[in-house]
C-alpha cells in the first residue's frame, strides 16, 4: 500500500494522474437528479470501446480484397474460434450503437442540453454522429455482400448528382473506379479501421472535455452551480465517482442483457440489423430487387426520395438529405425557449417533439419500403414535418407558455 | 449529502461482491478473444498428418516435406553415416537424446524408427532458422576430417550431425526435433501421427 | 398520451407491412418449416439427402466436412466413407465440380439469404410444366432453371390454377401424376430434414449460440443483483 502511494506520488510529480481523476471522476459534481435517460452517454462510450476491440480482432482475419472479402467473413463466422461471436458483437453492435446514440440525442432534445452554455457539446456530439454515419456506411461495404455493394453504389452515386460537371469526377474520385470495385473496398477499409476511428476518438475527448468544463445538464434543466456550499461544491451536485459509476454499472448491465438477447437469439433482427441479401456475395451484374440502406440511415434515405427531381436532377433530394442533418447542428440557435427542460415547457414544444419523433420513426420505416404511391405521399408529409420541427422552432419556442423553473433540482 | 447513517461495511461488502462476480464475467469474456487468435479450423486441417513416399529417396540424399508449414527432412543415411554417429558422441551436447526432443520410439543415438531413414524437423532449435544440409564428409569449412556430414545453421553457426544431434558449444541448446511419425508401409511414412505402441 | 402514440407506432407499423406484401413465396404464401436444429438425427438424414440430391451440382464451399462431422455427431470415417464422393481429406470444404455450361449457386448461405420457410416451400412445390426446358416449374421460384432434384422420391404432380376475382390466375391445388418411392408423409419429413440441414449450414454457430445466450443472460441477471444493491448502498445518503 505504501509502495503504491509512493508510486502514485512519483507519477503525479510528472503526470497529472490524480488531478485528472479528481477533475473528471471523484470531484466532478454531477446533478443528483439524473434519470434513466442519462445512462446512454456511458453506454455509448462502452459501445465505442467494444466496436474498437472487436474491430481490431476482425481485422486479424478479414481480407479487404474484392475476391476474398466475402469468403473471409464466412471464414471468421465458421472456421475461426469464436469468430461468429466477435463478428456479431461488431455488426449487431453497430446497430446497438446507433440505438444508444439516437436515445442519447433524444435526451438532449428533451432536456435542452444543447442550450447555452452547452452549444459546443452539442456540436461535437453532432460531429461524432456524422463521423459515426461515415464509419458505419464504409464498414457496411466490407462484407462485400449484395447489399454492401449496391447500397454503396447508390449512396456514392448521390455525389454524382452534384451539378456543374463536378458530380461525376467526385464520385469517381471516391470510388477509385467506374463502379464500386476493389479499389473502393480497399480505401473504405483504410478509412473504416484507421482514419475515422481516430477522428471519432478525438471528437469524443472533445465532447467530454467540453461537458466537464461547463458541467452536466439535468432533467430539470437548471444550473446547479447557482447554489453552492461553503466549500464551493454545488448543493445539488454529487461526485460522479462513486455515485454515478455505481449507477452506470447497473444501467450497463441492464443494457447488456438486452444486447445479449439480440446477439445470441436474433443477431440479424429479422433482416433489420443484417439484411438477407447481404448473405449473397456482391454481383456487379445483378441488382437485388429492393436496395435498402440499414435502418439507421433510412429516415434520411426517405427524405432523399421524397424530393422530386427538378430539371431531371436528383440533386435537390441529395441537398434535402444533407440539410436534414445540417439542421440538427443548428438546434442550439433555433431554440428560443427561456427554459431548457421539457418539464417546464408548454404544450406546444411537447407536441412538436412528439410529432417529430413519430415522423422520424415513420421516415425510417418508409425508407425501407419501395418508393411510390402512398409511401411517397407519406414520405413527403413526414419530410415536411421533419423540417417544420426545426424551421418553426424559433417561433413556437418563443410563444410557448413555460412554467416556473424551480431553484433546486426536484426528486422525480 | 450527509455522512451519518452510512453503512460503510455494507458498501464495502457489496462492492467486493460486484467486483468478484463482474471480474469472473470479464475473465470468461476474455476466453473468446484469446481463443480467436489460436489456429483456426482451417489451419488445423492444413496441419493434418501428411503422407510421404520415400521409395525414390537415394542413399545419402535428403528430401523436404512441408508439415504444419514447417520443413520436415527425410535423410537416407548410409552405413558409414550410421557407424560414424558413435564416434561423434564426445562432441555432442546430448549424444543419447535424453532431452525429450523426440517421440519415445526414436531415442538414443540413431533417433529413427528405421536407422536408415532419419525424419527430423528442419528448424534450428536456437532461433528457428532452417540449417543447410552438408553431407560432404570432411568439408574443410566445417572442421575438415572431423566433419562426418550433417547440418550447419547459417544464422548463428550451430552444427548438427546426421541424427540431428547438436554439437556441444553451439548456440542451439538442444537436438533438432523429431516429429511424430509412423510407417504406413515400407516406403510410405505418415508425418504428424504417432506410431502405435509397438 | 405519449405512451399511447408510441404504442400505436409499434402496433400499426407491422400491420401495414403485412398488408403491403403480396405472396411471401412467389405464387403462394410460404409454408412454415417446423424444423429443429437440436434434432441431430434429422440433420444427419438431411446431410445424406444433400450430398445425394444437391451436391451433384451445388457446393457449400464455406462448410468443411470436418465441421459438419463434428457438429452432426458423425465420425470422420463415416463421413469419408458415406458422404464424400471424391478423394479427399476430412478437412476439405464441401465443394463439387460444376456441371459444364451451368453455374448453380453455392448453397452455403442459402438458409440465411432465402430463409428456411422459403426453402421448404420451394422444395415442395415443383410441378410439371412442359413449356420449361427442364419440364418442371415451381410455385416459389417462377421459371426455375433446375430440375426437381427429388422427383424420384416425391413423384410428379401438376398444378391446377383458377382465376381469382381480378381475373388473375391463382394457384388452387396439386394433382398427382405419378407416385414416388416415398409416401407423401415420408417425403415431407425428408424435405424438412434437408431444410433443417441447409438452415444449419447457413450458420453452424447457431448450434451453440442459443445455449450460450441463455447462460450469458443468466449470468448478467445474477451480476445485476449485487450491482443494484451496491448502487442502493451508495445512494443511501443522497436525499
Amino acid at each position: 500500500m505504501k509502495m503504491l502511494t509512493a508510486l502514485l506520488g512519483w507519477i503525479d510529480a510528472r503526470f497529472p494522474l490524480t488531478k485528472m481523476w479528481k477533475e473528471h471522476l471523484s470531484e466532478y459534481y454531477a446533478p443528483k437528479n439524473f434519470n434513466f435517460w442519462y445512462f446512454f452517454g456511458s453506454i455509448a462510450l462502452l459501445m465505442l470501446v467494444m466496436q474498437i476491440i472487436t474491430g481490431i480482432f476482425l481485422t486479424m482475419n478479414y481480407k479487404p480484397d474484392a475476391e476474398l472479402a466475402f469468403a473471409s467473413v464466412e471464414y471468421i463466422m465458421r472456421d475461426v474460434e469464436w469468430g461468429w461471436l466477435i463478428r456479431y458483437l461488431h455488426s449487431t453492435g453497430a446497430s446497438a450503437f446507433f440505438i444508444v446514440i439516437y436515445l442519447h440525442m433524444f435526451r438532449g432534445l428533451m432536456y435542452g442540453s444543447y442550450q447555452k452554455p452547452r452549444e459546443l457539446i452539442w456540436l461535437f456530439g453532432m460531429l461524432i454522429y456524422v463521423a459515426l454515419m461515415a464509419e458505419a456506411f464504409m464498414g457496411y461495404l466490407l462484407p462485400w455482400g449484395q447489399m454492401s455493394y449496391w447500397g454503396a453504389q447508390v449512396i456514392i452515386s448521390l455525389f454524382g448528382t452534384i451539378p456543374f460537371g463536378i458530380g461525376e469526377p467526385v464520385s469517381a474520385w471516391i470510388r477509385g473506379d467506374f463502379v464500386i470495385a476493389d479499389a473502393t473496398l480497399n480505401r473504405f477499409f483504410a478509412f473504416h479501421v484507421i482514419a475515422v476511428p481516430m477522428i471519432l476518438l478525438m471528437l469524443v475527448v472533445a465532447h467530454i472535455l467540453a461537458l466537464h468544463e461547463v458541467g452536466s445538464n439535468n432533467p430539470d434543466g437548471i444550473d446547479i452551480k447557482k447554489h453552492k456550499d461553503e466549500n464551493g461544491i454545488p448543493l445539488d451536485g454529487i461526485p460522479f465517482h462513486p455515485y454515478y459509476s455505481v449507477k452506470d454499472i447497473v444501467g450497463i448491465i441492464v443494457f447488456l442483457i438486452f444486447f445479449a438477447v439480440v446477439i445470441f437469439f436474433i443477431p440479424d433482427l429479422w433482416g433489420w440489423f443484417l439484411e438477407k441479401d447481404n448473405f449473397i456475395p456482391a454481383d456487379p451484374l445483378k441488382t437485388p430487387e429492393h436496395i435498402v440502406p440499414l435502418w439507421y440511415f433510412t429516415p434520411f434515405y426517405a427524405i432523399l426520395r421524397a424530393v422530386p427531381p427538378i430539371f431531371g436532377s436528383q440533386f435537390p433530394g441529395v441537398l434535402a438529405m444533407a440539410m436534414a442533418i445540417v439542421v440538427l447542428f443548428l438546434v442550439p440557435w433555433l431554440d428560443r425557449s427561456p427554459v431548457r427542460s421539457i418539464r417546464y415547457r408548454g404544450a406546444i414544444y411537447k407536441i412538436a417533439l412528439a410529432i417529430f419523433v413519430i415522423s422520424f420513426l415513420f421516415l425510417g420505416w418508409l425508407g425501407t419500403q419501395p418508393a411510390g404511391g402512398v409511401y411517397l405521399t407519406l414520405s413527403r408529409i413526414f419530410s415536411v414535418v421533419y423540417f417544420g420541427f426545426f424551421i418553426l422552432m424559433p417561433w413556437y419556442t418563443m410563444i410557448d407558455k413555460t412554467k416556473p423553473v424551480p431553484e433546486r433540482v426536484t426528486d422525480k | 449529502m450527509s455522512k451519518e447513517g452510512v453503512d460503510l461495511g455494507k458498501r464495502r461488502f457489496l462492492t467486493a461482491a460486484t467486483t468478484v462476480v463482474g471480474g469472473v464475467g470479464v475473465a470468461v469474456a476474455l476466453v473468446p478473444f484469446i481463443s480467436y487468435m489460436m489456429p483456426s479450423a482451417r489451419a488445423r486441417a492444413a496441419g493434418a498428418p501428411v503422407e510421404v513416399d520415400i521409395s525414390k529417396l537415394e542413399l545419402g540424399k535428403k528430401m523436404t516435406i512441408g508439415w504444419r508449414k514447417k520443413p520436415v527432412w527425410v535423410i537416407r543415411r548410409t552405413e558409414t553415416n550410421l557407424s560414424d554417429l558413435e564416434t561423434l558422441d564426445p562432441e555432442m551436447e546430448d549424444p543419447l537424446s535424453e532431452v525429450p526432443q523426440q517421440p519415445s520410439y526414436t531415442t538414443g543415438r540413431i533417433r529413427a524408427i528405421k536407422p536408415e531413414y532419419m525424419v527430423v524437423i528442419g528448424l534450428c532449435t536456437h532461433l528457428g532458422c532452417s540449417p543447410t544440409f552438408r553431407p560432404d564428409l570432411g568439408a574443410h569449412d566445417l572442421g575438415g576430417d572431423a566433419w562426418k556430414g550433417g547440418f550447419f545453421c547459417p544464422c548463428h553457426g550451430s552444427k548438427f550431425d546426421l541424427s540431428g544431434r547438436v554439437y556441444a558449444g553451439a548456440p542451439a541448446p538442444t537436438n533438432l526435433v523429431v516429429p511424430p511419425h509412423k510407417y504406413l508401409t515400407d516406403t510410405v511414412i505418415i508425418i504428424g501421427e504417432d506410431q502405435g505402441v509397438a | 398520451m405519449k405512451k399511447l402514440i408510441f404504442a400505436m407506432i409499434f402496433f400499426v407499423m407491422p400491420g401495414v407491412v403485412l398488408a403491403s406484401a403480396g405472396f411471401s413465396c412467389g405464387k403462394i404464401d410460404c409454408y412454415k418449416a417446423k424444423t429443429d436444429l437440436n434434432n441431430k438425427a434429422s440433420l444427419q438424414r438431411g446431410v445424406k439427402l444433400f450430398v445425394n440430391y444437391c451436391m451433384g451440382c451445388h457446393s457449400t464451399k464455406f462448410m468443411s466436412y470436418k465441421r459438419m462431422a463434428t457438429d452432426l455427431d458423425l465420425s470422420d470415417d463415416q463421413v469419408l466413407k458415406n458422404l464424400m464422393f471424391k478423394d479427399g481429406k476430412i478437412g476439405d470444404y464441401m465443394t463439387t465440380v460444376k456441371p459444364a455450361g451451368m453455374n448453380p449457386p453455392d448453397l452455403s448461405l442459402v438458409g440465411r439469404s432465402r430463409g428456411k420457410d422459403w426453402l421448404y416451400t420451394y422444395l415442395k412445390t415443383f410441378y410439371v410444366d412442359e413449356s420449361r426446358p427442364m419440364g418442371v416449374n415451381n410455385l416459389a421460384f417462377a421459371d426455375v432453371g433446375m430440375p426437381h432434384p427429388m422427383w424420384e422420391l416425391e413423384g410428379m404432380k401438376k398444378a391446377v390454377f383458377k382465376k381469382d376475382k381480378h381475373g388473375m390466375s391463382e394457384f388452387e391445388k396439386f394433382e398427382i401424376i405419378s407416385e414416388g418411392t416415398m409416401s407423401p408423409a415420408k417425403f415431407n419429413q425428408a424435405t424438412l430434414d434437408l431444410v433443417n440441414y441447409l438452415d444449419y449450414t447457413g450458420e453452424p454457430a447457431k448450434l451453440i449460440r442459443l445455449d450460450l445466450g441463455i447462460k450469458v443472460i443468466l449470468f448478467l441477471i445474477i451480476l445485476l443483483i449485487p450491482a443494484y444493491l451496491m448502487k442502493k448502498a451508495f445512494w443511501e445518503d443522497i436525499h
